[in-house]
């Protein structure tokens, strides 16, 4: 008799869907099949048993903006929608740009509710100015280097860290925004922004840095990846890129599947993000890119900021929502998205490219971690920005109804989530 | 319910009519021996300007004293803003001492709106970042009105800066809701990034557009924004886009020359301009107290009528 059976689900992996119960003992899938019994059952029935979900580039609040959110916070928060690994962005305060501040925020997100990872900063500070110590943050076992909001502006230092990047065999991860088409610009630029008097940026901010980063990419040969690409024109660039065999990734938020411009209309700043809504045509080419696997994950993009810095006029707030919580929900509800595709967006996708793929994503299979989500795609639950377990409340989709919720949610062999409520 | 203006279009075409009729009643009072009259005695109303505005701050100032309101200054410069306090925090300061109206100028777009979700008082705009002002359309739609009749069929070139200008975001709405046809005039680094929905034509012929005018209206040109390369320099600005005196001697008799102020004399309107005869600059002046108070009365009324010259002098 095992530790944990989950009983009467529908497992689905990058192998597809089947039904069966699934048996973990001492942190690993021990058995999957029929009628398996063991000392804790956990119900699935009606759920979808799939690898836990993984997040990349989450900001965690920590270290340096404890009073908005924590590991030990978001992690939970992260758990009840069924993730069990998030990959921080580096841009917490200090930001994490050597081998020190990596053993800080793994030491600090050992014992939370996920597997804590975290990505490295590109340049110093992720100021843009001079390369970080990347070799010493990959023999930590990083894979993944970005400077968060702002792309690397300098076409140069670009170059350089694309070849570095490449003889370390690390990817970096861009968002794409050219800062002299960008600057001063809070909404898409475009006829909203025109109507509503607020600065716009253009969707060919994004689109330029995109280009000249594939072009980059291709002279270095380095690894690239996009992160939440937001126009219709990023997406022909980077399917174009890939149908010549190069090897570029790119994320998209959940939030830019769903919302546009138009939110801006009311100037409530929780619309504010970075990039910034955009149209119904985008919102069109970024879903059929997820369907169509040109994008490789769909992402939270979680940034909690405390309730009064959004108290404020649109053009002064901070840019970003929670979403760790609601992702996989907004997903499920709005995007229809089938339960293997989901996977693959969610987890197969992500854990590939955080280099994670030996505890994540892949099969449900015996020997494997047990990294598990069970997720209930018919439980209807209303959402409230006071009631999620983050610390902050800057969630866009208050009083919306979503569909999909995770039952259960195990991190190597513990129970993190079970019958909806957090056990850390 | 509490009753707002943020956005010109909030009142509509029969709301815009409705408060340009209520200014010829004021226009009346302002022409008494004591022009004052008591439609707002025991109304506290606030200013609250993020931004310095001082020839609209005394605009508002004058009108809502004819109708006998109190009034009080949020100095913005002076107070807890300064000292990082929220928006929400002000509002709510200011709210809490029983205010009926704040009259709100702010150099952020949609600050006015937000205000609304954490008052009870009436929120009047005073001019919103690029967004709206939407008092300064009411004064300008009763200034053509007073000069030229119904705008039912004019035809208005509005020049210059439309980009940065909340003035044209609530001019164009104002006049064509009225029935005028307006044209932009202005290089396309001046104008917003889409013209999609708004109803108006666009040239970059100022003298084709002068020739077709009965208002030729200019806005300021930001002299700040040279920085930012929006035209080569101010010569060529002026002789492409200037009201020149060439061009103004070439408009129509009855063409009207309009400017919101504050004037760059020689920029976008030559020197000697401002001083011909049917330049109105100054009566906008004027016509902004009337249709300032008939907002403030629209807003704060009881809806009484209002007490007769005779009425007034007997209760002084």
């Amino acid at each position: 008799m095992s530790e944990i059976v989950i009983k009467g689900g529908t497992l689905v992996d990058r192998s597809g869907e089947r039904r069966g119960d699934l048996a973990i003992e001492a942190g690993r899938i021990v058995a999957v099949g029929d009628d398996l019994s063991g000392s804790t059952v956990l119900d699935a029935d009606g759920c979808i048993v799939t690898p836990g979900l993984v997040d990349l580039f989450p900001a965690l609040g920590q270290p340096g903006h404890e009073e908005s959110e924590t590991l030990e916070t978001a992690a939970r928060s992260a758990a009840l929608a069924g993730y069990t690994a998030l990959v921080a962005a580096p841009t917490s305060s200090p930001v994490v740009d050597n081998a020190s501040m990596v053993r800080d925020v793994l030491a600090l997100g050992a014992s939370t509710a996920c597997d804590v990872h975290v990505a490295g900063a590109i340049t110093v500070g992720a100021a843009g100015e001079r390369l970080a110590p990347v070799g010493e943050m990959a023999a930590l076992g990083v894979r993944l280097f970005t400077d968060g909001d702002s792309g690397v502006q300098d076409d140069r230092l670009m170059r350089r860290a694309m070849e570095y990047a490449a003889g370390l065999g690390v990817t970096l991860a861009q968002h794409c925004e050219n800062a002299a088409l960008s600057e001063g610009g809070h909404m898409h630029e475009g006829a909203r922004s025109a109507m509503l008097g607020v600065p716009g940026v253009p969707a060919e901010a994004e689109e330029l840095m995109v280009m000249r980063d594939v072009t980059l990419a291709r002279l270095t040969g380095c690894r690239v990846h996009f992160r939440r690409l937001s126009t219709a024109g990023s997406i022909g660039i980077v399917r174009a890129a890939r149908g010549s065999g190069m090897a570029i990734t790119a994320d998209v938020t959940a939030h830019h599947l769903v919302l546009t411009d138009e939110r801006c209309e009311t100037y409530d700043p929780v619309y504010k993000v970075t990039p910034p809504l955009r149209t119904d045509d985008d919102v069109a080419a970024l879903r059929a890119a997820v369907a169509d696997g040109v994008v490789d994950a769909v992402v939270s993009d979680h940034c909690p900021h405390e309730l009064h810095q959004k108290e404020c006029p649109f053009d002064q707030a901070p840019p970003g929502v929670v979403g760790l919580e609601t992702a996989p929900s907004v997903l499920l509800t709005e995007v229809g998205l089938a339960p293997t595709a989901l996977v693959q967006q969610l987890s197969v996708g992500p854990a590939a490219l955080a280099g994670l793929a030996d505890t994540h994503g892949g099969t449900l299979e015996p020997g494997r971690p047990a990294n598990i989500a069970v997720l209930d795609p018919t439980q209807t639950w209303l959402v409230d920005p006071a009631s999620l377990a983050s610390r902050s409340r800057n969630c866009p989709f208050d009083g919306w109804s979503l569909r999909g919720k995770a039952r259960h949610t195990i991190n190597n062999g513990e129970p993190t989530v079970i019958d909806g409520e957090a056990q850390r | 319910m509490t009753s707002h203006l943020i956005s010109i279009r909030d009142l509509g075409t029969a709301g815009i009519e409705r408060i340009l009729g209520l200014s010829d009643h004021f226009l009346e009072v302002s022409s008494r021996r004591i022009p004052k009259v008591p439609a707002l005695r025991g109304k506290t109303i606030a200013w609250l300007f993020w931004e310095d505005s001082t020839r609209t701050r005394l605009s508002f100032e004058t009108a809502a004293k004819r109708l006998s309101a109190d009034t009080l200054n949020f100095s913005v410069s002076s107070s807890s803003v300064k000292k990082g306090e929220s928006l929400r925090d002000t509002v709510e300061t200011i709210s809490a001492m029983g205010i009926d109206a704040i009259v709100v100028r702010h150099g952020s777009s949609g600050t006015p709106h937000q205000i609304t979700q954490w008052t009870d008082a009436s929120i009047v705009n005073a001019g919103d970042g690029w967004h709206e002002h939407p008092t300064q359309a009411l004064l300008d739609s009763y200034t053509i009105t007073r000069e030229l009749g119904p705008l039912a069929g004019r035809r208005i070139a509005l020049v210059g800066d439309i980009k940065h200008s909340r003035v044209a975001r609530s001019n164009v709405w104002a006049f064509t809701m009225l029935g005028a046809s307006v044209t932009l005039v202005a290089p396309a680094t001046l104008l917003p990034p889409s013209l999609e929905g708004w109803p108006v034509e666009v040239t970059e012929d100022m003298d084709a557009a002068c020739a077709d005018a009965d208002v030729v209206y200019l806005l300021r040109m930001q002299l700040e924004r040279q920085h930012e390369a929006l035209v080569p320099d101010l010569r060529e600005y002026t002789a492409r886009f200037g009201l020149t005196s060439a061009r103004a001697r070439a408009l129509g008799d009855d063409t009207l020359i309009m400017h919101p102020g504050p004037m760059n004399r020689g920029v976008e309107i030559a020197a000697d301009v401002p001083d011909l005869p049917r330049a109105v600059v100054t009566n906008q002046v004027a016509n902004g107290v009337v249709t300032r108070m008939a907002v403030l009365y629209e807003l704060l009324g009881s809806g009484a009528d209002l007490p007769t010259d005779a009425e007034v002098e007997a209760s002084v």
